[in-house]
């Protein structure tokens, strides 16, 4: 990645600790978006959240936080008490990877049907109709 | 996505009633907000998207580079130059791109004329919701203006594909030059009058002062992004903490408000379109000769890496995060779009407010449901 982008990978366990130090102390407190990758081969999920900073000097900084989980059992703690914003974030990678987002308050469908009965879209092994 | 408009009595309390509000609303527009009611106030209110998804990042996996510019460019058609300059900066960072000088000039300029489309389809529905019909007429007559100055350059009046990676399509037409300088001119005067006619009408300053007051820290904690964010005490600008494609060169102000309301959002969209204006009329005066694109064929060979670019759109901070695995195919492409961004902001400001207040603040928002669904 580029300069002024810096992507740290850390394990499920660690991350709402570095996220409130990132947060409070080194001022990245405004959520960009929080995305999900599906590495079928290595049988792992990712996910990232980007987040930017509304402090002066640092605006165009993106940390990004990495986390890797078994795609089996990907269960991970959600980080809405550290950025609020990443609510629906996290509820659309929750959707179209599906991932657990332990202690999420609501982790019901935002963009795909009710109904629904898929496997998660952006995974790799669902292939859309016609393909 | 239950799509009867259901009215029921909660059993917790008999005060409390639900009402779906949307999706076939005619200011909500594929979008509904289920809305908890006490009399006329909003005691709580859940967004529902997703009428219109599409997967556009699932079928993005599926084309290569260069086919993926027309069909990325549809989740917001208003704004579609921007949407797809986030795609191109992302792509060419990952291809090393050094895009030529006039064809950075000829991108910033398309940017700056969608932001100016955009904003105008804002104002003149805002207008309509606050009873204040002269501004959809009046905005909606004007924008065309600005549409038929992206048709002299992008050859079509809604989707362009005009900024593709390696540069833009073609270049600009001699003529487009001369006739988009007139056009800024005579823009500048009509926001003037936009400024008599509509911010400084006491009728609409009591509809939307102090209407969904949105504080700094709110915001920063809700991750707003844009207008909604500028009105709200925030210098957030990409253009100006980031500057991309030769924004450097142009000089522009990043406009602030402190009252957070639905007025200061429509005031700060008014306040962006100015800038813009400055900005295409130095572009359009100073632009460079030299080529505009560069020669990439149709099926560039990308690298494997990873980027995660953004772009200032109309709405507030598109981004893109790509991932290439070195194939033709981008391995995963996520979206990162100011309407979802913004989207966590409403039921925060719904609260608690009145009934009648719902559209100024819906809109107010400047959200796309077309966009945030994707």
């Amino acid at each position: 990645m580029k300069e002024r982008r810096l992507k740290l990978s850390m394990t499920p366990s660690r991350i709402r600790e570095v996220g409130l130090f990132a947060r409070d102390t080194l001022g990245f407190d405004h959520i960009s978006t929080v995305s999900g990758v599906d590495w079928i081969a290595k049988n792992q999920l990712e996910v990232d959240y980007f987040v930017g900073s509304s402090t002066p000097g640092q605006e165009d900084f993106i940390l990004a936080f990495s986390e890797l989980v078994a795609r089996d059992n990907p269960v991970v703690p959600t980080l809405i008490d550290v950025w609020k914003g990443a609510e629906y974030h996290e509820r659309e990678t929750h959707e179209m990877l599906g991932i657990n987002f332990q202690g999420h308050p609501n982790q019901n469908h935002l963009l795909l049907p009710e109904d629904w009965n898929d496997l998660p879209p952006l995974r790799k092994d669902y292939v859309s109709p016609g393909r | 996505m239950t799509m009867a408009a259901q009215s029921e009595y909660s059993p917790d309390s008999e005060r409390i009633m639900s009402v779906s509000l949307g999706p076939q609303h005619p200011g909500a527009g594929h979008f509904r907000i289920r809305l908890w009611l006490d009399g006329d106030y909003v005691v709580r209110a859940e967004p529902d998207p997703g009428y219109v998804h599409r997967g556009e990042e699932k079928m993005a996996e599926y084309r290569n580079y260069i086919q993926n510019v027309p069909h990325l460019e549809r989740p917001v058609i208003l704004d579609s130059s921007n949407i797809l300059f986030a795609y191109s900066l992302a792509v060419d960072e990952l291809m090393n791109n050094k895009i030529p000088i006039r064809g950075q000039y000829l991108r910033v300029i398309m940017s700056e004329a969608n932001r100016i489309i955009s904003d105008m389809y804002y104002l003149a529905i805002q207008g309509y919701f606050m009873g204040h019909t002269t501004m959809i007429t009046w905005c909606m007559g004007d924008r065309d203006f600005w549409i038929d100055f992206a048709e002299r350059i992008g050859g079509a009046r809604v989707t362009y594909a005009y900024i593709i990676p390696g540069g833009v399509r073609n270049d600009i037409p001699a003529f487009a030059i001369e006739k988009g300088l007139k056009t800024c001119d005579w823009f500048d005067k009509r926001m003037d009058e936009y400024e008599k006619i509509f911010f400084s009408n006491p009728m609409v300053h009591q509809r939307s002062d102090g209407v969904g007051v949105l504080s700094r820290d709110d915001a920063i904690a809700l991750g707003a992004t844009g207008n909604v964010a500028r009105a709200s005490g925030l210098s957030l600008d990409v253009r100006k903490d980031e500057p991309y494609s030769s924004y450097e060169d142009f000089e522009f102000k990043v406009n602030v408000l402190n009252q957070g309301d639905s007025w200061a959002r429509a005031y700060s969209a008014l306040l962006d379109m100015r800038e813009a204006v400055k900005i295409i009329r130095q572009a359009l005066k100073k632009l460079p000769l030299g080529p505009v694109r560069l020669k990439l064929g149709p099926q560039p060979r990308v690298p494997a890496g990873e980027v995660y670019a953004r772009t200032e759109a109309a709405r507030g901070e598109m981004s893109y995060h790509i991932i290439s695995d070195g194939s033709p195919r981008p391995y995963r492409l996520k979206i990162g779009v100011p309407s979802a961004k913004n989207l966590r902001v409403l039921p925060h400001l719904l609260r608690g407010v009145h009934v009648a207040d719902i559209p100024v603040i819906y809109w107010g928002l400047n959200y796309w449901p077309v966009e945030n669904d994707r």
